[in-house]
């Protein structure tokens, strides 16, 4: 469990975050979104403890992230990078996945055991002994993935995830996350793939030059036009069609393709 | 990474920042030669001092402070390895000079535009490809040291802890941090060459500047101030012997 209270956070002068407040409970699948440089990925730098609170405090599991160390929280804590690039470092797709594994001193018989899992798990087994550096760029962020989920932490944190890759890898993700939330872990992810997020996550927090403009149900947020303009962020396209059919007697608050499709035959009356 | 702070270019429209960068990188040779000529602390303490009101009409006393600051560890590496070996005033006139070096190099690149620079190379006969390297080598430290944390932060988010055991294991820590940076490095190195191409570097054999540099009456009068405290200093050291004066003072007391 995440929570966060009154945090603010500044670069010298510029200020990041300001006054954030919000609670993630267990079990959670929640999307962050925002324009470039709304505080997105210095929030999430907060909850494995990378920085710390300068206003406010935030507590995972109750504890404040001031009181414990990156390394303490990292073990339950999962923050998987946007770039792999910016980690990728070990000879071979085995080492890279066993370091983490390493730094947390899991006895070696363990280190195996999930070292496996995880590369099974992401669809990496084929290329365990490849160099990482060799590999293309959906296997490395799938490496950098599965060097994160091998350890098994409660709280998973992914930075951008669908940047640069293309439709296969985005399903694979989402089946991902469904099955992490399957198995009780809680999955924070930020994200500008606004159609991702109207298709996998039931919540959104919306940030805005520092400050959570919005915090609820996605269906709620992402078809409030209102709140989409001040994000910078174009509603999902099923959205964008319900509001051009509005006055055809369509509800504006569709998201998913299923409905729209419902909506217009039955407007039609089942025959098109 | 504070070291770099001292080098880091700032707009400015002080009298230093209009000079010639030729002039600049002249006074910078003159006192780096001088810091190695002379040898006593006091001396080279006089010769420190001596730089100071270059950065006060710079505007950059500040920066250098800062940069000092920033490199602080390492004068005191190089005070105790002097000590151990040499004694105390040679300890402390090693750190003077290396205060002198930072100080005559840190008002040059505090106060010339980068591309100012690479100018001044190509007329002193570089070839621009080298000059270009050079700036772009000065562009890159800011992105690199941004990309160093950022790596920093990925792995200590996998359990990374960089403080952690004896002296040699603390050196094995930052091996994840140092290949992923100089991966990049290189990956970078190989894009910005493509970008460079794909807009025609090197397309004409003989290149024009924008901004061709031109000696004025302040460069002139700068080169001339510069030139004579050089040579009077060259003339206290050999022809009056003032070090050995000094050193002789310092035994009687």
């Amino acid at each position: 469990m995440i929570e966060v209270r009154g945090l603010w956070y500044s670069y010298g002068e510029i200020v990041a975050l300001r006054n954030v407040s919000l609670k993630i409970e267990l079990g959670e699948v929640v999307a962050i979104m925002g324009e470039n440089g709304a505080g997105k990925t210095t929030l999430i730098k907060h909850f494995n403890g990378l920085l710390k609170p300068q206003r406010g405090y935030v507590k995972v599991f109750g504890v404040d992230t001031r009181e414990v160390t990156v390394a303490e929280l990292s073990r339950r804590v999962g923050l998987i990078f946007q770039n792999p690039d910016h980690q990728l470092f070990a000879e071979t797709v085995w080492d890279e996945i066993a370091f983490a594994l390493k730094n947390f001193g899991f006895p070696k018989d363990v280190i195996e055991r999930r070292v496996e899992w995880a590369l099974k798990l992401l669809d990496l087994y084929s290329l365990k002994d490849e160099s990482p550096f060799a590999l293309s760029g959906g296997e490395r962020k799938r490496v950098a993935i599965a060097s994160v989920l091998s350890y098994d932490p409660d709280i998973i944190i992914f930075d951008e995830p669908t940047v640069g890759q293309d439709y296969a890898q985005k399903e694979r993700l989402a089946q991902l996350i469904k099955l992490l939330q399957s198995q009780g872990k809680t999955v924070v992810v930020v994200t500008h793939d606004i159609e991702f997020v109207a298709e996998n996550f039931p919540r959104v927090v919306v940030l805005s030059r520092g400050e959570v403009i919005a915090d609820g149900a996605t269906r709620k947020i992402l078809t409030d036009n209102e709140i989409l303009e001040k994000a910078r962020l174009l509603p999902p396209q099923v959205t964008q069609i319900a509001w051009e059919l509005s006055d055809f007697g369509v509800p504006r608050d569709l998201l998913w393709l299923p409905e729209i499709r419902d909506a217009i035959l039955k407007i039609v009356g089942g025959r098109l | 990474m504070k070291v770099l702070e001292g080098f880091e270019f700032r707009r400015g429209n002080t009298f230093i920042h209009k000079l010639d960068p030729r002039v600049k990188l002249l006074y910078s040779v003159y006192i780096f030669a001088l810091a190695m000529i002379y040898s006593h602390s006091l001396t080279l303490a006089v010769l420190f001092i001596s730089t100071l009101p270059l950065f006060y009409v710079a505007k950059s006393l500040g920066k250098l402070a800062k940069s000092l600051k920033g490199s602080i560890i390492l004068i005191a590496f190089i005070f105790i390895v002097n000590y151990l070996t040499l004694g105390f005033e040679r300890a402390l006139a090693m750190s003077i000079r290396f205060l002198l070096i930072i100080s005559c190099f840190s008002i040059f690149f505090l106060t010339t535009y980068p591309e100012d620079f690479a100018e001044a190379l190509v007329k002193l006969k570089i070839p621009y490809e080298f000059a270009l390297t050079f700036t772009m080598a000065v562009r890159f430290v800011p992105s690199l040291s941004r990309e160093a944390q950022i790596i920093v932060d990925a792995q200590r988010s996998r359990g990374l802890e960089l403080e952690k055991g004896n002296f040699i294991k603390k050196l094995r820590n930052y091996i994840p941090i140092l290949i992923p940076l100089i991966v990049g490095a290189i990956r970078r190195s190989i894009k910005v060459a493509e970008a460079m191409e794909s807009r025609a570097f090197g397309a004409s054999p003989k290149r024009t500047s924008l901004r061709e540099l031109k000696l004025k009456l302040r460069d002139y009068l700068f080169l001339i101030l510069i030139t004579s405290f050089f040579i009077f200093a060259l003339y206290l050291r050999y022809c009056i012997g003032i070090e050995s004066y000094v050193f002789s003072i310092f035994e009687l007391t």
